[in-house]
């Protein structure tokens, strides 16, 4: 068996128990998956290929602790920071206010 | 597009490369060989997935590998198979 | 868009009846949303309308083919020989998807998985569920099928041949499961009824019926 050229490729890896649990996405989780499908459907994205391309670039460790659409997260902002569609300043200072808007939520 | 370069029944071995960029063959079945099971039509090349006019398109086949080939120690029963769909660039005659 | 619309669409980007994640990648996501949409990119409503199609899509549609399926073997041919167009017959809008439909015998079992990165038929199936997203599933039902299906109750004797499909590209798979023994005479809605999503993956063998 050839090297894996990414965290993603595991067919064939051991592991426990599959976890049988039902999971109902969480509505941000839609929120994702929808704003991945519209970024396609308009352009900002040539290709589906393309955030799996980002997804397989992860980090090892970012790849097995992040959560399926965290994942997507990841890959799309690299893509549209690579692409120039949002700037790192743009997307730090939304981060911020979602982060102020957050502990305001969590303290009323 | 050309005619298929392989046809159902025949025997292929898939390629073991590992191009650094996104690409449609696991490890595990890379310098495999198996079975055409069908052709499965042409499908854009994702190794070049700027898609757009003259996207390149490449023919995709379902090769059938037995478990025993592709794992060293199979412990399931002998006719188990893995079907996996596979670009043609990816394939070449098995002997 | 005009200005009164992108005010519209800022108000509502923020939305306080859904939990919002506090997890750094999740957060990143939102950030990514609220940027896209105030540039205009896509519209709150835009977003509604697809969160609702995908919504929408359940594993009903693949019980409805499966029950034409059983009752007409006419129909079953075609939808076993080209997947996609035999779907397309009953008027369902397929993504833009090669599609084939395998089918589960007394000797042989088929199940679905993509070890690369998750791809499933939603439009058939509606959402995965999260195990056939899970690194487990997809890292060992290639190479122990037989204990894996296990884990879900199914339990195979040697005489039925496992067949694991990587859905590794552009194709999607549904299994066409057998029709459970006494359900003669039942009509298409009765039969739809007794087929589940995971006997459409392949996780499940035995399904209800008239025993």
């Amino acid at each position: 068996m050839s090297e894996a050229w990414g965290p993603h490729d595991v067919g064939g890896r051991t592991g426990g128990p599959v976890d049988l649990a039902e999971h109902d996405n969480a509505y941000w989780e839609w929120q994702i998956d929808a704003m991945v499908r519209l970024a396609l459907a308009k352009g900002l994205i040539t290709d589906f290929a393309e955030l799996r391309h980002g997804i397989e670039r992860l980090a090892p460790t970012d790849y097995d602790e992040l959560s399926y659409y965290e994942r997507w997260a990841k890959s799309l902002a690299s893509t549209l920071l690579a692409s120039g569609a949002i700037t790192q300043d743009e997307l730090d200072g939304k981060i911020d206010a979602i982060r102020r808007r957050q502990k305001i939520e969590s303290s009323s | 597009m050309s005619e298929p370069k392989f046809k159902p029944g025949q025997r292929v071995r898939i390629a073991d490369r590992t191009p650094l960029t996104h690409h449609r063959v696991p490890a595990y079945a890379k310098g495999k060989v198996g079975t055409v099971e069908r052709i499965c039509g042409v499908h854009g090349d994702p190794e070049k997935y700027i898609r757009g006019p003259g996207e390149p398109m490449q023919r995709v086949y379902r090769v059938r590998i037995p478990q025993i080939e592709l794992w060293g120690s199979y412990s399931g029963a002998p006719k188990d198979m893995l079907e996996i769909e596979i670009f043609e660039h990816w394939l070449e005659v098995a002997t | 868009m005009t200005d009164n619309e992108h005010e519209h669409d800022h108000a509502r980007t923020f939305q306080p009846d859904h939990v919002e994640p506090t997890s750094e990648a999740a957060r990143l996501g939102l950030a990514l949303r609220e940027l896209l949409i105030e540039a205009g990119h896509y519209s709150v409503d835009e977003e509604q309308a697809m969160i609702a199609a995908m919504q929408g899509a359940s594993p009903e549609n693949g019980a409805k083919i499966v029950a034409h399926a059983w009752t007409n073997d006419d129909y079953k041919a075609r939808l076993l020989d080209d997947g996609a167009n035999a779907i397309r017959e009953l008027g369902f809008d397929l993504e833009p998807y090669e599609f084939t439909v395998m089918e589960n015998t007394k000797t042989v079992h088929n199940v679905i998985v993509c070890t690369l990165c998750s791809c499933y038929p939603r439009s058939l199936l509606g959402m995965s569920p999260a195990w056939y997203k899970s690194s487990n599933y997809r890292a060992r039902i290639v190479r122990e099928p037989r204990a894996v299906l296990a884990e879900f109750g199914v339990n195979l004797s040697d005489g039925v041949e496992v067949r694991v499909h990587d859905s590794t590209a552009e194709l999607r798979y549904m299994v066409l499961p057998e029709r459970p023994t006494g359900t003669d005479g039942w009509s298409q809605e009765q039969l739809a009824a007794l087929v589940t999503r995971d006997s459409l993956i392949g996780t499940q063998r035995e399904l209800g019926g008239d025993k």
